[in-house]
């Protein structure tokens, strides 16, 4: 706790409202039942109330409470996209640093497979996959990390490639550590901040993704409330002048810029740090 | 010369390699996946005699390589197959959308390359000016932003409250161009901001690397202006890297239009796709995975050529 606090006071202005919007979100994914007052998908009045009274931000197109989909919309889209964030930081993670401190021809072949998965647009492959599988939530995670572990797997093979010529991997060899002592205590601690910088934006990459699946009504289904699907259904209120459905796509995008600047911060801080040395 | 042929020449094999790989993966590929197309469709209280003829009628009794190489030499005659869910000529499907696709990633083109050039431009010769800061916090922003958000605000503040233009782009075959156009122009300006902001940021990174030059130097000890220093003499330098981002850009316009072809009803081939994802309509997916798949590889591997033959070392050689 004393950390996050003593990192929230040395953040400039964008990195501090990164951090606080990003609080928020993950309070109110945690607290989502006791905030809301209605089920999630549960039915509650007519469609498209207005706003104010019981619905504090009207009902959707069957009725269902605006603002209580919201606030479950949110803890499932995210919860989702760190899951799959999570997973593609395993696999290409695990992947990229076996490539680099092994090398030869299974550096070779993993280089080849991402090459080739990475010739195809990722919203395409999805699809494409997805069209097989059929939608469910564990295998949209599964898709997606696999797609964007390709990405992972191009930073981790770089970053622990630098890492593998150091004098003190060279030593850990010479003692006879075996290839996970040397992934698991010598590249991995120095490989630390260029990954953390890259997860905060392949969760962001993820996060739009998923809403952009969602968006289509391929990705998370009904009546699992999500921020994507929600602007979908809702859509046509736009056109008599409403902003309903631009929260959640406002929710979205509120996110990903509050990342986008704590990544930021992170950056210019790392680097910061290593100037000193 | 013959080092920059040989290059180019390398290049290119590698990219139709990489297309015949991606050809393969999208109609053999699936197959590998978990879940039986035949039962998804004909669902599970199929008797065994519909899914027996439902599979021959599909070819999908014979084995894997004959029917790779019986539908590549058809795609190769022009003939895609026919839908499932419809059953008609896929290439009639395909022929009237494709064109609207690339007419729209065009006219997407045609605005955001002039656009992000000159901006980028701008923001290196008024680095660290509140134009700069202005335009790095808005683009940072933009890339955000998820398209149908960037979408809905032009259709609420654009089509809604101003009335200038219409929220639906239905395009008819019959239309006159400047109709067609005009019915684009929101699609068109979302695309824009998608891409604008990492070919400007693109433009004004490769600019500001020069600066440091000697020879940039000397242009500034000459005592020309700073506008001149930048378009006549870092501008021409900072070419490859430029034209490289552009045309990647253009390839993630390529495939950027799937959503906003959804939000805005143009009917493209994104339209196309996501509608057959959802009937799990396989030959139509196939196809239009592929012409887009194809496309993105095609503009990668243009965008990599025109970065070797803009290399002055390689056009030069001593």
């Amino acid at each position: 706790m004393k950390t996050v606090l003593k990192l929230f006071m040395e953040a400039p202005w964008s990195g501090r409202f990164g951090l606080l919007v990003i609080a928020i979100y993950i309070m109110l994914a945690v607290f989502a039942p006791v905030l809301t007052p209605f089920g999630e998908s549960e039915i509650v009045a007519d469609a498209f109330e207005p706003w104010g009274g019981a619905y504090l931000l009207g009902t959707d197109n069957l009725g269902r409470d605006m603002f209580t989909r919201l606030i479950y919309g949110g803890r499932n889209t995210i919860g989702i996209a760190f899951l799959t964030t999570m997973l593609a930081f395993l696999v290409g993670g695990v992947l990229g640093f076996v490539a680099a401190a092994m090398g030869g021809w299974i550096d070779q072949l993993l280089g080849r497979l991402v090459d080739v998965m990475m010739a195809i647009p990722t919203l395409i492959f999805a699809l494409l996959i997805l069209t097989i599988t059929g939608t469910s939530i564990p295998v949209l995670i599964v898709v997606i990390a696999l797609l964007d572990s390709t990405r992972v797997f191009r930073l981790a093979r770089a970053v622990a490639m630098n890492i593998v010529v150091m004098d003190y991997v060279e030593a850990a060899r010479l003692r006879g550590e075996g290839l996970w002592w040397i992934i698991w205590r010598e590249v991995l601690p120095n490989a630390m901040p260029p990954l953390v910088a890259e997860f905060g934006l392949r969760f962001c990459f993820v996060f739009l993704f998923i809403s952009a699946l969602s968006f289509l009504g391929l990705g998370i289904q009904p009546p699992t409330a999500d921020w994507g699907s929600m602007v979908r259904d809702n859509a046509t209120l736009i056109t008599y002048g409403d902003v309903t459905p631009l929260l959640p796509a406002g929710a979205i995008a509120l996110l990903t810029v509050a990342v986008n600047f704590v990544v930021d911060f992170f950056l210019h801080k790392t680097s910061g740090l290593r100037d000193e040395h | 010369m013959p080092q920059l042929v040989k290059m180019v020449v390398q290049r290119l094999a590698l990219g139709l390699l990489t297309l015949f790989v991606v050809s393969v993966i999208i109609f053999l590929g699936v197959e590998l996946l978990p879940g039986d197309l035949t039962e998804a469709i004909l669902g599970q209280s199929a008797t065994p005699e519909t899914v027996a003829a439902f599979r021959r009628e599909l070819g999908l009794d014979l084995p894997p390589h004959t029917r790779y190489l019986e539908w590549l030499g058809n795609i190769l005659q022009g003939d895609l197959g026919r839908s499932l869910a419809n059953g008609r000529e896929i290439s009639e499907l395909i022929s009237w959308r494709l064109y609207n696709t690339l007419f729209l990633a065009a006219i997407a083109a045609v605005i955001a390359v002039p656009l992000a050039l000159v901006l980028g431009v701008m923001a290196a010769l008024h680095r660290n000016s509140l134009f700069d800061r202005v335009i790095n916090i808005t683009t940072l922003t933009s890339i955000s932003f998820p398209e149908f958000f960037v979408a809905y605000i032009l259709i609420l503040f654009l089509s809604v409250n101003a009335g200038w233009f219409p929220s639906i782009s239905n395009v008819g075959s019959e239309m006159p161009f400047w109709d067609r156009v005009f019915r684009c122009i929101l699609p068109a300006l979302t695309l824009t901001l998608v891409v604008v902001a990492h070919m400007m940021r693109m433009t004004r990174a490769a600019i500001i690397n020069l600066l440091a030059s000697p020879y940039i130097e000397m242009a500034n000890l000459k005592g020309l202006t700073r506008t001149r220093i930048i378009v006549r003499h870092a501008l021409p330098n900072a070419l490859a890297p430029i034209i490289n981002v552009i045309v990647i850009n253009l390839a993630y316009l390529v495939v950027g239009v799937v959503v906003v072809e959804v939000v805005f009803v143009y009917p493209g081939m994104g339209q196309l796709l996501v509608d057959s994802v959802s009937k799990r309509d396989i030959p139509v997916v196939q196809s239009t995975s592929m012409f887009f798949a194809g496309a993105f590889v095609l503009l990668n591997l243009l965008a990599d050529m025109l970065a070797i033959v803009t290399n002055p070392r390689l056009l030069h050689p001593k």
